[in-house]
């Protein structure tokens, strides 16, 4: 099961930045639990100053676009 | 060269449409047709070629630098970096956040903030082409010029103390960041290009509306409003004028987009320069939905000192513009 955080302000962008990770893993048949966070806590936490930016499983892997989905595929190997 | 677009509108408009030359309509539908095509050739090209040269600047580089400079130098810097630097509105929590974190006070991070908005390529190239270099001088000065000035006041009053909590904790905490890691290789053409592609796109979807949006409604006025009302009413740079200009701009929700071409029709008409530059700034820079935005970070007292300091800002410049404009 992998936790997946996408962080932003929930613009449009990470909006959709959810919704590719959502399907990518279910395409891959990866157990995902995506969650959107807007908390600035959280933003700061990480250190991202670019958003949409993509968490996975604590590791900050990618930030300010929306990613493509071969990347995404990565992410959830 | 860009009298080829008046040339297509001609041919458009009178020719094609049969619209009579002396008809407001003829006006209207001309200015729109002229302005719309200008501006979107002119924003495909420039945006492309400017983002190929500044793919290499990223936020981070920015910050590195904004922490490693003095403080005098900052918000001379902060206020040309917020100019110059690609930034999303949706970003600037995470940018304050970044900024502060790294131990840069909170007036140069708002000098930076401050000038994004009114100052960008895109506000720059549409000054230019549509009301000339001396108004676009005036603009770019004026906007840097608040964006320091207001930073310094911010430190002055050591803004600080009011953000929230934990802003004010990661401030306090703030470490220098680590130069070795936001050390860049250089870019490959191949990848200026990519990064051009994407600022061409992104930048395309979101201003196109504001480009039909603002020159529609600098249409309407340059066809329907006569050109002695303005003129008679607001001519003469009635000192209430630009207060009420800058109250008029909170409402109306535009960026720099937008308001160009409704600038472009104003001074047309006859009002004043220092009332339309009011007007436009107050528009682009005082806005409800993004002010709201920086609650998180900050307390309300702060978020009304920077909302009175942008309305204040901008009547002075106003004032002063039309005084100087008047001899």
């Amino acid at each position: 099961m992998k936790e997946i955080k996408v962080l932003g302000s929930g613009c449009e962008k990470c909006v959709k930045t959810a919704e590719i990770v959502q399907e990518v893993a279910v395409q891959c048949g990866v157990e995902a639990n995506v969650v959107k966070d807007s908390s600035p806590q959280v933003i700061l936490e990480y250190g991202v100053m670019k958003t949409p930016a993509v968490v996975v499983d604590n590791q900050l892997v990618h930030s300010g676009s929306v990613p493509d989905r071969k990347k995404v595929a990565q992410w959830l190997e | 060269m860009l009298s080829l677009f008046t040339k297509f509108a001609d041919w458009l408009c009178y020719e094609l449409l049969g619209l009579a030359q002396d008809s407001k309509l003829g006006d209207a539908v001309h200015f729109f047709i002229e302005d719309t095509t200008k501006i979107f050739f002119l924003l495909i090209v420039m945006i492309y070629v400017i983002a190929l040269v500044r793919a290499s600047l990223d936020i981070e580089r920015v910050r590195d630098y904004l922490a490693q400079n003095n403080k005098i130098v900052g918000y001379f810097m902060g206020s040309t970096f917020g100019a110059i630097t690609p930034f999303c509105s949706c970003s600037s929590i995470p940018v304050f956040l970044g900024f502060t974190s790294a131990g840069i006070p909170v007036g140069i991070t708002m000098s930076f903030l401050l000038t994004s908005p009114l100052i960008n390529e895109v506000a720059v190239l549409l000054l230019l082409s549509l009301v000339g270099w001396e108004i676009t001088i005036v603009y770019v000065v004026l906007g840097l010029v608040i964006g320091i000035a207001g930073g310094f006041f911010l430190d002055l009053i050591r803004a600080e103390k009011l953000l929230q909590p934990f802003a004010l904790k990661a401030y306090e905490a703030g470490v220098m960041p680590d130069r070795e890691r936001s050390h860049r290789p250089k870019l490959a053409f191949a990848e200026r290009h990519d990064f051009a592609k994407t600022e061409l796109f992104d930048i395309l979807s979101r201003v196109w509306k504001w480009v039909f949006i603002g020159v529609g409604l600098g249409a309407a006025l340059h066809g329907f409003v006569p050109d002695s009302w303005i003129e008679d009413n607001l001519g003469s740079g009635q000192w209430w004028s630009v207060p009420v200009a800058v109250l008029a701009g909170i409402p109306l929700y535009s960026n720099a987009t937008g308001v160009i071409p409704v600038m472009e029709s104003l001074v047309v008409k006859g009002l004043p320069l220092g009332t339309t530059l009011a007007f436009c700034m107050s528009t682009v820079a005082a806005s409800f939905p993004e002010f709201i935005l920086l609650k998180q970070v900050m307390t309300w007292k702060l978020l009304a000192i920077i909302f009175m300091l942008l309305l204040i800002s901008f009547t002075l410049v106003g004032w002063l513009v039309n005084i100087f404009y008047a001899f």
